[in-house]
Parts: structure tokens; C-alpha cells; sequence
């Protein structure tokens, strides 16, 4: 979960991956060690969207983790964004180390990559070393007065409202009032998590309302991850495309779901159901 | 001023539109003001690439409703998936049985999985009333095939919107068919078992609560009419 625009990358009508070429499990963490890098960009992004957990496709995409082979003209690591990106959808924590250290890297996608997926993981070793990232954006408990952009803040706000991270809610605070609009959908994300006050949650609800279709879509998936259910009608009025307010719905009915100890369905339950069959 | 001055007015709104906030705009008025003349202006609305203004347009199609029918099934056709699925949508609104082999085709065949969203959710809010007595038995078969099929998408929403038809179709031939609303109930049995998605499996649970106690739910609906009616006096 983030708030990039690819995370919707599944659901486009042109995501459909039978135009992809074709590969076979073997084929593709054969691929990762090719001697053609494109189809090793391929193979990585391949395992991650097949969601290939096999004990091989692990560790060679570990491996790709400190690829030195693949270079974009500014110094970009392309198969390490990718590695890091089919990480975190194989859910095997031994990358939850590898994926740490790529927080170092150079590459600023390659640690927003991380972050995502360290987020993924779950497991909140993580969390110093994103905290560390995020002070790079502060001085003391405050925003940096020119403000900071050479870190994924986004996605690493996100990470540690995930994660869980409560003792250092005094440094997601400030990011509510950074420059960049979807940073701070991303800490109001967060501060809903980590407080469950409705403050945050009304604040994202409120961000529906606004002018960028982006930033709109952006705020549809974080109130899908929190599972903020006094948003349901916001979303389903919102205007953006139906498939994401239905994702977004999806969040709120799994939260209700998941936090109803009854196998009865609870009347929030019912009310997003009725939101999502009218959008379909 | 008569019906058509003013749907040429409003059409020349949405015509001369310079931004996505006055296309939005134009487009509504043009939806509630729901002329027949609208139609063709209504349709282009589906394709500019603007949800908003396409939500409008669907919405003042399916008011408008049969008169709309013929020129939605055309552009069914379209290479234009993002139209399409609006198109579906509008045809599922309306219900007309023409729209029926549009419907199954694209449900079970179409790439786009927002189209085959909308053409399952179309399936189930079909007008019964318009088939032929004599034919309902075998259209009926027809749905509920293409619903056991699409039932096992690849996409989740596939079959969350394929279990909103199977649960409508099974409350319709509840009494007339009771062989497949037998068949319908194994479906949703089986797939509260084994689909991968809780949203889905969700969905499942509640249409087994509207497909057992359909009396209850419509004594239910009526009585908070009633109460909103107070209400609102």
C-alpha cells in the first residue's frame, strides 16, 4: 500500500498481463541472472506480480538487491527498484534485512521501493531505520524550514502508521503541514493509524473533495488501508473512476469484517456492501 | 422555451466546454434535464475520459432509459474500453432484455475487467417482465450460466458483481425454477468456501441472508419507507 499512482497498476483495464510476454515460473528466476538486463527487469517485476514465493526466486532477487549491472543515465538502480518492489509481495522476511539496507541506497525509488515493502513485511525491525529517513526531513520535532524533498516521505509515513510505530508520533506530526499534498495525506494516513482519532481520518475525507483526479485517487486508497468507515458515502460520491472508490470500499468492508468478532454481518458491513453494488 | 431549444442550449454547453470543471457541469444540467435529444451528447460524455462527467451521463442515460437502448448497443462495438464499461453500465441501469447478448458477451468475454464488472452487475437487474413468457425459462438458463462461469473470474470484483446476479436471479426463480435456485445456492456455498477474497466471501454471506429471507427483506424495506416517509413529513 502507497500512495503512488502505480499501485493501481492490477486493476487498469491495460494492466492485463496475457499482452505480457509469457514466461514459466523457472524460466523467470532463470531470467533474473540473463545476460539481456531488460529481461531481468522483466522477470523481476514478473515474480513479484505472480506472487512466486519459492525459496529461488527469493534469493536471487535478494541478490538483484546489489545489482551493479543496470544503470539509468542518472545513476539509477532499475532491477533493484524492481527486486524490492517483488519483495515485499513474496512475504518472506528474509528480505526484511536486505530491504533495510537498500534504505541507504542512492536511488530514491529504490528506497521508496524498500519502504513499501518493508511495510509489506511487517515487521517493525524496520522502524529505526525509517525513523532515521524521516528525521532527514526535521530538525528536532519540526519541519526543516526549507523543506526537505530528497526522501520518499510518503511512502515512509505510510510504512510506519502500518508498523505500528507509536512511540514516534511526535515525528509524523509535523509532515501534516509539509509543501507536498500527497505527504501529507500520507501523515494524516498514518496519524489515523497510530491514534485512531477521527481528526485524521475527516481530514483525508476532506481531501476527496479537491481538485487533482491524482491526489483524489491518491486519498481513495489511503482511506481503503485504514478502513475508515465514516468515509464510505465520501468515497462512493467521489469523482474518480469506479474501480478505485471499489477498492477503496473493499478497505472499509475488510476492516468491518475483520473487526467484528460475530460471524454476523454488522450494519456497516451491510451499508458498504449496498455503496459497493451501486457502483459497480 | 420547449424541450428542444433547451436541449440545444445545453448541448452546446457541453459542446463548448473548455475545462474539465465546466465539462462536469454542462454534462450534469444536460443528464437532469433528461431529453431524448440528449442521448447521442449523453454517449460521447461516456468516452472524454472524465469520471465525473461520465457518472452524469450514465445516470441521465438510464433516466431517459429504453429510448437510449439502441444507440448504447452501438457503441458497445467501440474500440474505446473506458466508454464501453460506462455503456454496460448505462445498459445494466436501464435493464432492457435487448441488451441481453451485449451483456453475456461481454461478461464472459471482454478483456477489460471493469467492462465484465458492469456486465455481471447487468445480468442481475434485467427486466424479467419484458421476456416472452414462453422464452424466460431459457434466457434465465442462459444468465445463470454465464453467472456460474464468470463466478470464478480471475478478478475479485468479477465475482463480487457476478454474486450480486446470482443473488437477484436466485430471489427470481425461487418459485418458478427451484431446480436452479438449488444450483444457485450450492454456488454461493461453495464459493463462501474456498474464494480467495474476504470482500467477496463478505458479499457471498450477505446475498445467502437476502436469497434465504427475501420476504423479510422486502417486509424490512417497506416498513423503513414508512419510517422515512414520517420522517420526512
Amino acid at each position: 500500500m502507497n500512495s503512488s499512482p502505480q499501485k493501481f497498476e492490477d486493476l487498469s483495464p491495460t494492466g492485463n498481463f496475457a499482452d505480457g510476454e509469457s514466461l514459466t515460473v523457472e524460466e523467470a528466476i532463470a531470467n533474473l541472472e540473463s545476460a539481456d538486463l531488460g529481461l531481468r527487469f522483466y522477470a523481476a517485476w514478473w515474480l513479484g506480480r505472480f506472487r512466486v514465493c519459492e525459496p529461488a526466486a527469493v534469493r536471487r532477487l535478494i541478490a538483484a538487491l546489489e545489482d551493479e549491472a543496470d544503470r539509468t543515465p542518472e545513476g539509477g538502480y532499475p532491477l533493484r527498484r524492481n527486486a524490492a518492489r517483488a519483495l515485499g509481495k513474496l512475504g518472506d522476511r528474509q528480505a526484511v534485512l536486505p530491504l533495510i539496507a537498500c534504505l541507504e541506497c542512492s536511488d530514491i525509488y529504490v528506497r521508496e521501493a524498500a519502504a513499501q515493502s518493508l511495510e509489506m513485511l511487517g515487521d517493525p525491525v524496520c522502524i529505526p531505520a525509517l525513523i532515521e529517513l524521516l528525521q532527514v526531513g526535521l530538525q528536532g520535532e519540526q519541519l526543516r524550514s526549507q523543506p526537505d524533498l530528497s526522501q520518499p516521505y510518503d511512502a515512509i509515513l505510510e510504512a510506519l502508521g502500518t508498523l505500528q510505530a507509536t512511540e514516534f508520533i511526535p515525528l509524523v506530526k509535523p509532515f501534516l503541514e509539509h509543501p507536498i499534498e500527497l505527504v501529507q495525506y500520507a501523515a494524516a494516513r498514518a496519524m489515523y493509524q497510530l491514534t485512531q482519532e477521527s481528526v485524521y481520518g475527516e481530514r483525508l475525507v476532506k481531501a476527496l473533495g479537491g481538485e487533482k483526479l491524482q491526489l483524489r485517487r491518491a486519498v481513495l486508497a489511503d482511506l481503503g488501508a485504514i478502513g475508515y468507515l465514516p468515509a464510505a458515502d465520501a468515497i462512493a460520491k467521489a469523482f474518480a473512476e469506479n474501480s478505485l472508490k471499489l477498492i477503496s470500499l473493499k478497505g472499509l468492508l475488510e476492516h468491518q469484517v475483520n473487526n467484528t468478532a460475530t460471524g454476523t454481518l454488522s450494519a456497516g458491513a451491510i451499508k458498504i456492501m449496498n455503496l459497493m453494488d451501486s457502483l459497480l | 422555451m420547449n424541450n428542444s431549444e433547451l436541449a440545444q442550449i445545453l448541448i452546446r454547453a457541453v459542446e463548448e466546454a473548455d475545462s474539465s470543471e465546466r465539462l462536469l457541469k454542462a454534462v450534469q444540467e444536460l443528464a437532469a434535464a433528461g431529453i431524448e435529444e440528449a442521448v447521442p451528447t449523453l454517449i460521447a460524455a461516456l468516452g472524454y475520459n472524465n469520471p465525473g462527467a461520465a457518472v452524469a451521463a450514465v445516470d441521465g442515460l438510464i433516466a431517459i432509459g429504453e429510448a437510449a437502448v439502441s444507440p448504447l448497443l452501438q457503441l458497445i462495438d467501440d474500440y474505446n474500453y473506458g466508454a464501453r464499461a460506462w455503456a454496460i453500465r448505462a445498459l445494466a441501469g436501464i435493464g432492457d432484455v435487448r441488451a441481453l447478448d451485449s451483456l453475456l458477451e461481454a461478461a464472459k468475454t471482454d478483456f477489460s475487467l471493469s467492462v465484465r464488472r458492469a456486465a455481471a452487475r447487468g445480468l442481475g437487474t434485467l427486466q424479467w417482465h419484458q421476456v416472452p413468457p414462453e422464452k424466460l425459462e431459457f434466457v434465465q438458463t442462459q444468465v445463470l450460466e454465464a453467472l456460474l462461469l464468470i463466478s470464478q473470474d480471475s478478478e475479485w470484483i468479477v465475482r463480487y458483481a457476478a454474486v450480486t446476479s446470482l443473488e437477484t436471479l436466485a430471489i427470481a426463480v425461487a418459485v418458478t425454477l427451484p431446480d436452479k435456485s438449488a444450483q444457485i445456492t450450492n454456488q454461493l456455498q461453495q464459493m463462501l468456501d474456498t474464494d480467495a477474497d474476504l470482500g467477496v466471501r463478505t458479499r457471498v454471506r450477505f446475498a445467502q441472508q437476502n436469497v434465504q429471507q427475501p420476504q423479510h427483506q422486502q417486509a424490512f424495506a417497506a416498513k423503513t419507507k414508512v419510517e422515512d416517509a414520517e420522517v420526512s413529513r
